[in-house]
C-alpha cells in the first residue's frame, strides 16, 4: 500500500516536471509548428532570472522579506523569457515559417549562442539557488511517507499554468484569435486579425512558460548553462507523443511517460528505466503516429 | 467604391493576371464570370490582400490601398467570402461568427441582430464546431461572419458552388436582400447565368486574366456571354 501511494506520488511529481518544461513547447511547436531547438535555452534563462531575483532580494530587501522572492522569480522568469521568445520571434523566426529545416538549424544555433551568453555572464559551473523555507520539509502521510513540498508545489503550479493557458486559449478574445491564425492564417487576416502580432504574442507566451519552468526547476537542484539540453529532449517526447496540437494530449503525453518511467526505474536501474520509455514511446509512435490525442483529419481539410 | 486600374498579380514566377481595370460603384451588384482557370479567385485574392498587386492601382472609396495588407482592407471594409468557405473547423460556430467582428473599428462585442436574423439556423448550432457543419451550413455561416462587419465592399467567390439546392435559394435570397438595402457594394463571382441575370447591375467578363467584355446586362448580348463561359 505504502509503496504503490509512493509510486503514484513520485509518477506524478516526475509528470509534472515534464508537463512543466512540455508546455511552452505545446505551444511554440504543437500550435505553431516551429521546432524550437532554443526551448531548452529559454528554460535556462527562467532558472538564471531566478537565480538573479534571489540575488537582488539578498541585496537589496529586508531578510524577512526573502522567503517572497520565489513568488517575484515566478513573475520574473515569465517576463524575461516571453521578452527573450518575443524578440526571437521579430528577428528570427518570423522569417522562417514554413521552413522546419532551417528553423531547426537557427534555434539550435540560437540555443548555443544562449549558452555561451549565460557562461560569459554567470560563468560556466552550476549555481545555486536557495529554496524559500516555506518550501522545505514535506507533508507527513503517515510514519513512513513524507511527501516533500518543492514537489507538491510543482505538482500545484502546472495545475495553475495549465489552468491559465486553458482559460487563455479557450475564453478570451486573444485566443480565439490565436486558435483562428493557427487554424487558417489566410482568412484570419482577411478578417482583420493582425496574424504577425499574434505569432509574435504567442510564441512568447510559450516561451515564457519555458520560463516559468525554469523558474520551477531551481527547486530540483543546481543550475547551469546547459541545463535546458537535459529537459529538450524530454519536452519533444512528451509533445510528440500526446500528439500536435492539443493541450490535454500534452498532459496525457507527460503523465504517460511520467508514470512508466517511475514504475520501470523501480524494478530495473533508472538508465534502463529510460530506454525502456524510449522504446515504447519509438514502438507507440510507429502504430500511432499522430500521437495519443489526434485532430481529426476531416476538419482539418 | 472600388476603382481597380490595370492590376497585374500572381503566384510566385507565374503571372495570372495581366491587367484588371474594373469599377464597383456603391451599393451595386457586379458580376463576374468567365471560364475555370481565367482568375477570377485570383482576383479575389488580389482584392483581399492574400497576394500583392504587383502592377496597377486599387482604390477604395477615397482612399488608395494598392499597398494595403489583408488585415488593413479588412478594417478599411472589405468582406469576404471565399471559394471553400473556409470555416475555421477547430472552433464553434459562436466563435466563428465572433470573429467576423474583427474587422470593425471601432472594436464591437456584439454580434448584430439583423445578420443573424438572416440565418436563423446559426444560432441554433452556436456550441457545435465549424468543421462539423453542411457545406450549405458552412456557407450561411461564412456570409454571416462576413457581414457582421458591415463591410463596404462584399466579395463573394462562387458563394453556391457544391451547395445543396434548397440552401442555394436561401443565399440567393440573401444576395437579393443586401442589394435591396442598398448599403454594401458586391463583387459577385457565379457560374449561373440565370442568377447573375437576376441580380447583376453590371457585369464583367474575364479571360486569360484579363476583362474581355463588360457593360450593364441589358445592354450586352447574353450569347456573347454564353461563348465565354463554353470550353
Amino acid at each position: 500500500m505504502e509503496m504503490t501511494i509512493l509510486q503514484v506520488f513520485n509518477g506524478l511529481s516526475v509528470s509534472s516536471i515534464l508537463l512543466l518544461i512540455a508546455l511552452g513547447l505545446a505551444v511554440t511547436f504543437g500550435l505553431m509548428n516551429v521546432i524550437n531547438m532554443a526551448h531548452g535555452e529559454l528554460i535556462m534563462i527562467g532558472a538564471y532570472s531566478t537565480y538573479v531575483t534571489q540575488g537582488l532580494f539578498t541585496a537589496y530587501m529586508p531578510k524577512s522579506w526573502f522567503d517572497t522572492y520565489f513568488i517575484a522569480a515566478l513573475l520574473v522568469s515569465f517576463v524575461v523569457a516571453a521578452l527573450i521568445g518575443w524578440l526571437l520571434e521579430m528577428i528570427l523566426i518570423r522569417h522562417l515559417y514554413g521552413r522546419p529545416l532551417d528553423s531547426l538549424l537557427a534555434t539550435w544555433g540560437v540555443g548555443m549562442m544562449l549558452q555561451q551568453i549565460a557562461r560569459f555572464i554567470f560563468g560556466a559551473p552550476n549555481v545555486a539557488v536557495t529554496s524559500p523555507s516555506w518550501l522545505n520539509g514535506g507533508l507527513a502521510i503517515t510514519s513512513s511517507i513524507v511527501l516533500p513540498y518543492k514537489r507538491l508545489f510543482i505538482i500545484v503550479l502546472v495545475a495553475l499554468v495549465l489552468t491559465a493557458m486553458y482559460l487563455y486559449i479557450y475564453r478570451t478574445v486573444q485566443g480565439r484569435r490565436m486558435r483562428a491564425v493557427m487554424q487558417n492564417r489566410n482568412m484570419a487576416g482577411c478578417l482583420g486579425i493582425s496574424t504577425r502580432r499574434v505569432d509574435g504574442l504567442t510564441f512568447a507566451i510559450g516561451s515564457g512558460i519555458a520560463g516559468i519552468a525554469g523558474c520551477a526547476l531551481t527547486l530540483l537542484g543546481p543550475i547551469g548553462p546547459s541545463i535546458g539540453t537535459y529537459y529538450i529532449v524530454d519536452a519533444f517526447m512528451v509533445v510528440v507523443l500526446g500528439g500536435v496540437g492539443k493541450l490535454i494530449g500534452t498532459v496525457a503525453g507527460a503523465l504517460g511517460i511520467g508514470m512508466f518511467n517511475t514504475l520501470f526505474e523501480t524494478y530495473t536501474s533508472a538508465s534502463i528505466g529510460k530506454v525502456l520509455v524510449f522504446a515504447l514511446i519509438v514502438a507507440f509512435l510507429q502504430w500511432k503516429p499522430r500521437g495519443l490525442v489526434a485532430l481529426r483529419t476531416r476538419s482539418l481539410d | 467604391m472600388l476603382k481597380l486600374q490595370g492590376i497585374e498579380s500572381g503566384y510566385g514566377e507565374s503571372a495570372v493576371l495581366r491587367g484588371v481595370s474594373m469599377v464597383v460603384d456603391p451599393a451595386k451588384v457586379v458580376c463576374l464570370i468567365g471560364r475555370n482557370g481565367v482568375g477570377k479567385t485570383t482576383l479575389m485574392r488580389t482584392l483581399t490582400g492574400q497576394l500583392k498587386i504587383r502592377q496597377g492601382r486599387m482604390s477604395l472609396g477615397e482612399q488608395e490601398v494598392t499597398g494595403w495588407d489583408s488585415v488593413k482592407r479588412a478594417r478599411g471594409g472589405i468582406g469576404y467570402v471565399p471559394q471553400g468557405r473556409e470555416i475555421f473547423p477547430q472552433l464553434t460556430v459562436k466563435e466563428n461568427l465572433l470573429l467576423g467582428l474583427e474587422p470593425c473599428v471601432p472594436r464591437s462585442k456584439v454580434f448584430p441582430e439583423d445578420v443573424l436574423a438572416l440565418f436563423p439556423v446559426l444560432p441554433q448550432m452556436y456550441h457545435r464546431q465549424g468543421g462539423d457543419l453542411s457545406g450549405g451550413q458552412q456557407q450561411q455561416l461564412a456570409f454571416a461572419r462576413a457581414l457582421a462587419s458591415r463591410p463596404k465592399v462584399l466579395l463573394l467567390d462562387e458563394p453556391t458552388e457544391g451547395i445543396q439546392p434548397s440552401i442555394v435559394e436561401e443565399i440567393q435570397d440573401v444576395i437579393r436582400g443586401i442589394k435591396a438595402k442598398g448599403e454594401t457594394s458586391v463583387i459577385l463571382v457565379e457560374q449561373s447565368i440565370e442568377f447573375v441575370r437576376s441580380v447583376a447591375d453590371y457585369i464583367y467578363v474575364m479571360d486569360k486574366g484579363t476583362v474581355v467584355a463588360e457593360g450593364v446586362q441589358d445592354a450586352i448580348d447574353m450569347e456573347q456571354f454564353e461563348h465565354y463561359l463554353t470550353v
